[in-house]
């Protein structure tokens, strides 16, 4: 029966996903800004894995906590450098921007190292399963493994922290905050690093499972985990976990029933669909706007 | 009086410069670069007129343009190559089904706003490129072979027609109810004005016009893919826009011309150029996220140095 398979496989995949999705969700709650530089944090992320695994000869663990800490100390960059002045702007501008930045970061790598793609090298144990007569890869498990731990981490962060509880009280109202004392500059720092080394590890687990990594590769992961955080509602954590891994299955299920080559339209149908009918997402409020 | 006057002046200045650059070509000395150079600042103009439109007047996020563009060169290109009409008919053609597509999408995702609405036109022109990726009838990836049939007659009098038919739109009723809306949606509608329909209309019109800068584009080439109209193509229509002036038709125009030229000479250095376009572009957001113009049109400069009052293209 290879519909364990599917769902393994499509969880794996979503789990990629929302790792992807959650530092969207949360830089969303807090500045209200769709970061399309994300992607790239991601991209970037992956290529610092495979120049740690293939030059300074590290092991996965290792090499995932750099391409983490890397990422994150680029998207605090960003944020410094381009969006910070923009807080009070209009949203187009916002946007406009971070459409800049994801460019500049894409091009910027292939002015570096150029466009040709890299061959992640395989650092996990490559064994098969069989569960119920479904094959599943060790890999898709360590995957799964990782991002739950991870989520965990950040669900931990945020609700038992100093910072996450700062986090939170940034997200419900910056000003109420900044009056009652809290630094709202750090908190959207912390925001936009823990975010940022959430994509970068999603960008190690991308290279182990796809096997393959370009300077490119940003981009409809970074959009397609876009439309996970809005399938689960924008700004809030459990929601994007949920929409990333409804989107992993919906994508593996659509491959499976030999629609493969509409896989990519699959996410921006969902997308369109869930911003017609339920615009909040599925765990999200409706909420009125105010003249 | 005054409209009377700038009208006059503005078919005044078309009918002379399609003059010389015909009269140049007709007498050989401009080359098949500086034709095509000609060619492709016109379909670029297009493309920016039509979408200032949309972002500009409207203040309809949409960064999906390129879908639009790419309905437009697809379907003129299997009226001309499959079903063998002449290219006129096939241009139109490309026209009226691009403005249907964008009625398909401008009627459900504009009832969001901001954000949601420029991610919702950015999934339907990824949707729209992948369906032409998948139809094996107008060659899947691998694209479609295009006679060349654009000529700077054609790319000329589409453009005279776009510029004419979008500054009489924004100076006429619809015009000032779309940029109402721009101001403050929730107003507008308060005042009585049917916003939906309103935006609707601005969106079909746009989209209009980028399907007839389609047929050209197609026709410019000898190969249409799927792959050129990805959401770089739309990205590169909104710099202009953007670049230009939010609100500025002048503003986009000069910003498509410049931004042309310059990618012309930057051909053989994609990543220099795209590098160059994304700092631009920050940098304008940074210090002048109005845009180079505002809203400002060319006229109200001009107005400024001949002494009389300047005026811009909303009477202001």
């Amino acid at each position: 029966m290879d519909w364990i398979q599917q769902i393994v496989n499509g969880i794996s995949l979503g789990s990629i996903y929302a790792l992807i999705a959650l530092g969207y969700t949360m830089v969303y709650g807090i500045i209200k800004l769709i970061n399309f530089a994300h992607g790239d944090v991601f991209m970037v992320g992956a290529f610092v894995g495979f120049y740690a695994i293939e030059s300074w000869k590290l092991s996965f663990i290792p090499a995932l906590l750099v391409a983490m800490g890397i990422s994150a100390v680029l998207g605090v960059v960003i944020e410094r450098v381009a969006y910070k002045r923009l807080r009070n702007a209009t949203r187009i501008a916002a946007l406009i921007t971070a459409i800049g930045v994801s460019l500049f970061i894409e091009y910027g790598t292939i002015y570096i190292r150029g466009a040709q793609p890299e061959a992640f090298p395989s650092v996990l144990p490559d064994q098969i399963f069989k569960v119920f007569g479904a094959s599943i890869s060790s890999q898709s498990i360590f995957i799964l493994l990782i991002s739950i731990i991870l989520m965990l981490i950040l669900q931990f962060i945020v609700h038992r922290t100093k910072i996450g509880k700062a986090m939170r009280a940034v997200s419900y109202d910056a000003e109420a905050a900044r009056l009652m004392g809290i630094n709202v500059d750090r908190t959207i720092s912390a925001t936009f690093a823990i975010g940022s080394a959430l994509a970068g590890a999603a960008g190690v687990a991308f290279g182990v499972y796809y096997t393959k990594i370009e300077p490119l590769m940003g981009v409809i992961p970074g959009l397609k985990a876009f439309v996970a955080a809005v399938l689960g509602g924008i700004g809030i954590i459990p929601g994007a976990m949920i929409g990333g891994l409804v989107l992993g299955i919906v994508e593996t299920m659509v491959s499976a029933f030999g629609y493969s080559p509409w896989r990519d339209a699959a996410a921006f149908v969902i997308l369109i669909l869930i911003l017609i009918f339920r615009p909040s997402g599925i765990l999200g409020k409706n909420t009125r706007e105010k003249v | 009086m005054k409209k009377i006057m700038g009208f006059s002046i503005f078919v005044l200045l078309s009918a002379v410069s399609y003059g010389i650059v015909q009269s140049l070509i007709s007498a050989g000395m401009l080359n098949q670069f500086y034709s095509n150079t000609l060619i492709f600042i016109a379909i670029n103009v297009i493309l920016a007129a039509s979408l200032h439109l949309v972002i500009g007047i409207t203040g309809q996020f949409s960064i999906g343009h390129a879908g639009f563009l790419a309905v437009g060169a697809y379907i003129s290109a299997i009226f001309t190559m499959k079903l063998h009409l002449p290219f006129v008919p096939a241009l139109a053609a490309g026209g009226i089904v691009a403005a249907l597509a964008g009625l398909l999408v401008g009627i459900p995702s504009l009832r969001l706003k901001g954000d949601y609405l420029a991610i919702a036109t950015l999934g339907f022109a990824e949707i729209i490129r992948v369906v032409f990726l998948n139809i094996d009838y107008v060659g899947g990836a691998a694209g479609m072979q295009v006679s060349h049939f654009t000529s700077w007659s054609y790319a000329f009098v589409s453009l005279f027609v776009t510029l004419l038919v979008i500054m009489n739109f924004t100076n006429s009723t619809h015009g000032r109810a779309c940029i109402a809306i721009r101001e403050n949606e929730i107003a507008a509608d308060a005042m009585g004005i049917n916003t939906t329909y309103y935006k609707v209309v601005a969106f079909a019109i746009g989209s209009f016009f980028a399907g007839i800068a389609g047929g050209l584009y197609a026709h410019n080439f000898y190969i249409i893919q799927p792959s050129n109209f990805g959401f770089l193509k739309s990205f590169d229509i909104l710099i202009f826009v953007v670049l230009g002036g939010l609100g500025s038709l002048s503003g986009a125009v000069f910003a498509a011309i410049l931004m042309t030229i310059v990618s012309t000479f930057l051909q053989g250095y994609p990543e220099t150029r795209m590098i160059i376009y994304s700092v631009v572009l920050v940098i304008v957001m940074l210090y002048r996220p109005q845009g180079l113009m505002g809203t400002k049109e060319i006229t109200a400069y001009l107005g400024k140095w001949t002494g009389a009052k300047g005026e811009d293209a909303y009477g202001k």
